[in-house]
């Protein structure tokens, strides 16, 4: 999942990342269109294959965020999406055949902190928040061409301090086990400091010293994505995808879907309580929404017994006192 | 000066007539030295002093106060805003600034906290008031009785530089929202901020969306004046590369043999002031050398007009009479007084009748209560009296109980004595 503001680089580094083009002909809105914009899940499907090895990649977009005025409450609808990948996952596991459940729950959320600030803004911060215990968090430095390297590193410790004093839990890189070799520590150590990536999105190729590469054209000179001392890309991406993806899969089945599933079966178990309704087959799956008109019956039919509790009463205390 | 009275009240026009005809142009036999007004005037604003002042509206974060130093070529020492404010406020800074015996009193008005909410609504509410502010001082010195506009420190702002994300795709909303409100308050330049991000290509895709995003809008921003002609060709050319995108930079970087301003990156060199880079040389030309005091001059003549007009026809103050004759001030500040007097009248009356009322009430509380108090009393007294004569009857039976108690008494003595008596006698019987 790609998140945040418009024209911060998402569509064009997720291009740049799968080496495709996925946004051909998209149709950005205008600035007064965007006033009252409400967010929109769009989610892209691409089979891709590289020397027999199949991936089904599946980006999901936000167009809108942030971009509205008012953005109160602009994650909702992404909080949602992911709440309901789990549900279906879920409904999925406990239904009878499960050979072929097809995982659509998020893996991870690569969220554009634009570059223009001095750190994260109280909308990135309360967005990781909301995301923080649903999926894999990802920040990233987005645009990072914006800034000379004494500035990313100013800027990058600045995110790393805001992100510990909120408290907001982004995704960790596993330690790597001891008897790694040193290069491969070394690395892991490397990609751990430069956290969160800076990183630069380009669709166009350009030519650099007779090699043709991705990169930016400026009369300045030339921004090359994957040169490791101009951005974070090519970690990014070996994170991504070469090193990190089960990784990041594993927690995601692991952590965040193991709690949901146990918020679930709390809530569930926590309504039959309160309901005293044992004559009821304990349901398996979680009823997310059961129809108005079942509820108004249960209610209707609750009614009916608390009444007739209390008349019982009222007569046995009228017996009891005839009794005396 | 023109003609007698019976003349000046024939129509005007004839009036007119006549008093063109009374100039004529002469020419002079010899130099008489007028020609040195212009002289006199500059040598006047240079004593004065000039000032001028700048609003800088824009994210936090996105070099404001960078591009103001490049701009003035000064470093204007300024904290870094934090993003966490609640509400967007104005913070003014005034410095003093000079250049070869050219005083200039510099404000720069900032916005803290602008575009960092997540509600942003209400972000262009202070940077409006605040304007008005300045336009409000204004006015109250121009209608003061006793007042000095020359040596009124003017703090309305001259222009405002809105700074624009460089996101490449088009304005955002609150950008479009902020700049709508503002544009017929102040000058408005939109700008395009840290323009190193963009490439060329992008940058010409960019410029035109904004500019058709603002004309499809009905934002109007400033334009730079093509009257004069003097600048009118510069002007126009300038007019056509709106909005300028513009890089500051407070490091200087070694080019060639020359410090320059600049930013360093791994793969190049961004110059500020190299106009392939960027337009800040455009805007500083336009803004400082060639517009500058145009631009006080439009603040003062449109905007600050505009102001004034709304702020007295809500005063009630009207150029003509609904019979389209010229109203005198005086006949307005006359009515203006006589209704005011009324209202307050009316205000008396409606203080005095509540006051009447209240004592009425009072008064009618009090009755209520003295009667209460009047029936408890009747009561307590009845009750008393009750007691009492329920006492006097216990003590009557009391007192015949006492009295029947003593005769028995006495009767009892008496019947003893006589016993006793009749015993003596009995033994004086007995001895005789």
């Amino acid at each position: 999942m790609v998140a945040g503001e418009s024209g911060l680089g998402k569509s064009t580094l997720i291009n740049s990342l799968f080496l495709t083009d996925l946004y051909k002909d998209r149709k950005l809105l205008n600035a007064e269109e965007r006033i009252n914009q409400t967010v929109e899940i769009i989610k892209h499907t691409v089979d891709i294959e590289e020397k027999g090895v199949k991936l089904k990649l599946t980006i999901v977009d936000t167009p809108g965020f942030g971009d509205a005025v008012n953005n109160t409450e602009s994650w909702k609808a992404i909080t949602d999406y992911i709440d309901q990948q789990f549900e279906q996952y879920f409904r999925d596991e406990s239904g009878l055949n499960r050979k072929n459940i097809q995982d659509n729950r998020v893996h991870c959320c690569l969220y554009f902190i634009p570059p223009f600030g001095h750190g994260l803004r109280p909308v990135d911060v309360e967005f990781m928040k909301a995301l923080q215990d649903k999926v894999n968090v990802v920040p990233l430095i987005s645009k990072a061409d914006c800034l000379t390297p004494a500035e990313m590193r100013k800027m990058k410790d600045r995110v790393r301090e805001e992100i510990e004093k909120f408290g907001i839990k982004v995704y960790q890189f596993p330690d790597c086990d001891s008897d790694e070799d040193e290069e491969f520590k070394q690395q892991d150590r490397e990609l751990k400091e430069s956290t969160p990536f800076a990183v630069i999105g380009s669709n166009t190729i350009v030519e650099v010293k007779g090699q043709r590469v991705r990169g930016r054209l400026y009369p300045w000179g030339i921004v090359e994505v994957e040169n490791q001392s101009h951005c974070d890309f090519v970690k990014l991406r070996t994170m991504l995808i070469r090193s990190h993806m089960h990784d990041l899969k594993d927690i995601t089945c692991d952590v965040h879907y193991e709690n949901y599933r146990a918020q679930c079966i709390q809530q569930m178990t926590s309504k039959l309580t309160q309901d005293n309704r044992v004559e009821s087959p304990i349901p398996i799956l979680p009823l997310s929404t059961p129809d108005v008109e079942t509820e108004k019956l249960i209610k209707m039919k609750d009614e009916e017994l608390r009444r007739m509790q209390e008349m019982l009463q009222k007569m046995q205390q009228q017996m009891h006192e005839q009794d005396l | 000066m023109c003609l007698d009275t019976e003349l000046c009240e024939q129509p005007a026009s004839f009036a007119m007539i006549f008093c063109s005809e009374e100039m004529r142009t002469l020419s002079l036999n010899g130099h008489v030295g007028f020609d040195s007004l212009p002289d006199q005037l500059v040598s006047k604003s240079v004593s004065q002093g000039f000032s001028f002042n700048i609003l800088c509206v824009g994210e936090t974060g996105i070099g404001k106060s960078t591009l103001m130093s490049t701009l003035f070529n000064t470093s204007f020492e300024n904290e870094e805003a934090s993003h966490f404010q609640n509400e967007v406020h104005l913070r003014p800074r005034t410095y003093n600034l000079q250049e070869s015996n050219v005083d200039l009193q510099l404000t720069i008005v900032d916005t803290v906290g602008f575009g960092d909410q997540v509600n942003k609504e209400e972000s262009y509410k202070p940077i409006v008031d605040y304007i008005d502010a300045q336009f409000e001082n204004f006015l109250e010195e121009e209608l003061k009785i006793k007042r000095s506009l020359y040596n009124y420190h003017d703090s309305r702002i001259h222009i405002c530089l809105y700074f624009i994300a460089p996101t490449g795709h088009s304005l955002k909303s609150l950008d479009l929202v902020t700049m709508k409100k503002l544009d017929s308050k102040v000058n408005v330049i939109p700008i395009i901020a840290k323009a190193d991000t963009i490439s060329k290509s992008e940058l010409q895709k960019f410029k035109i969306k904004i500019m058709s995003e603002l004309v499809s809008n009905g934002v109007q921003i400033y334009q730079f004046p093509t009257d004069d002609e003097a600048v009118a060709e510069i002007n126009s050319s300038m007019n056509a590369h709106l909005p300028f995108a513009v890089i500051g930079s407070s490091e200087e970087v070694k080019i060639g043999n020359k410090m320059v301003r600049a930013r360093q990156y791994p793969w190049g060199v961004v110059q500020v002031e190299n106009e392939s880079h960027c337009d800040f040389v455009k805007l500083r030309e336009m803004l400082i050398r060639v517009n500058m005091l145009d631009l006080r001059e439009q603040t003062h003549a449109r905007h600050y007009e505009l102001y004034r007009r709304c702020k007295l026809e809500e005063m009630g103050f009207k150029d003509t009479d609904p019979d389209s004759e010229p109203f005198s001030l005086q006949e307005t500040y006359v009515a203006k007084r006589r209704e005011f007097i009324g209202e307050l009248q009316l205000k008396e009356e409606q203080m005095r009748q509540m006051f009447v009322n209240k004592v009425k009430e009072t008064e009618a509380e009090l009755k209520e209560k003295e009667r209460e108090l009047h029936e408890r009393f009747e009561m307590l007294k009845r009750t008393h009296q009750e007691e009492k004569r329920n006492l006097e009857e216990k003590r009557r039976d009391l007192e015949e109980e006492m009295n029947t108690f003593n005769r028995r008494k006495v009767a009892a003595e008496t019947l003893q004595s006589l016993q006793g008596s009749s015993a003596i006698k009995k033994d004086k019987e007995k001895k005789t």
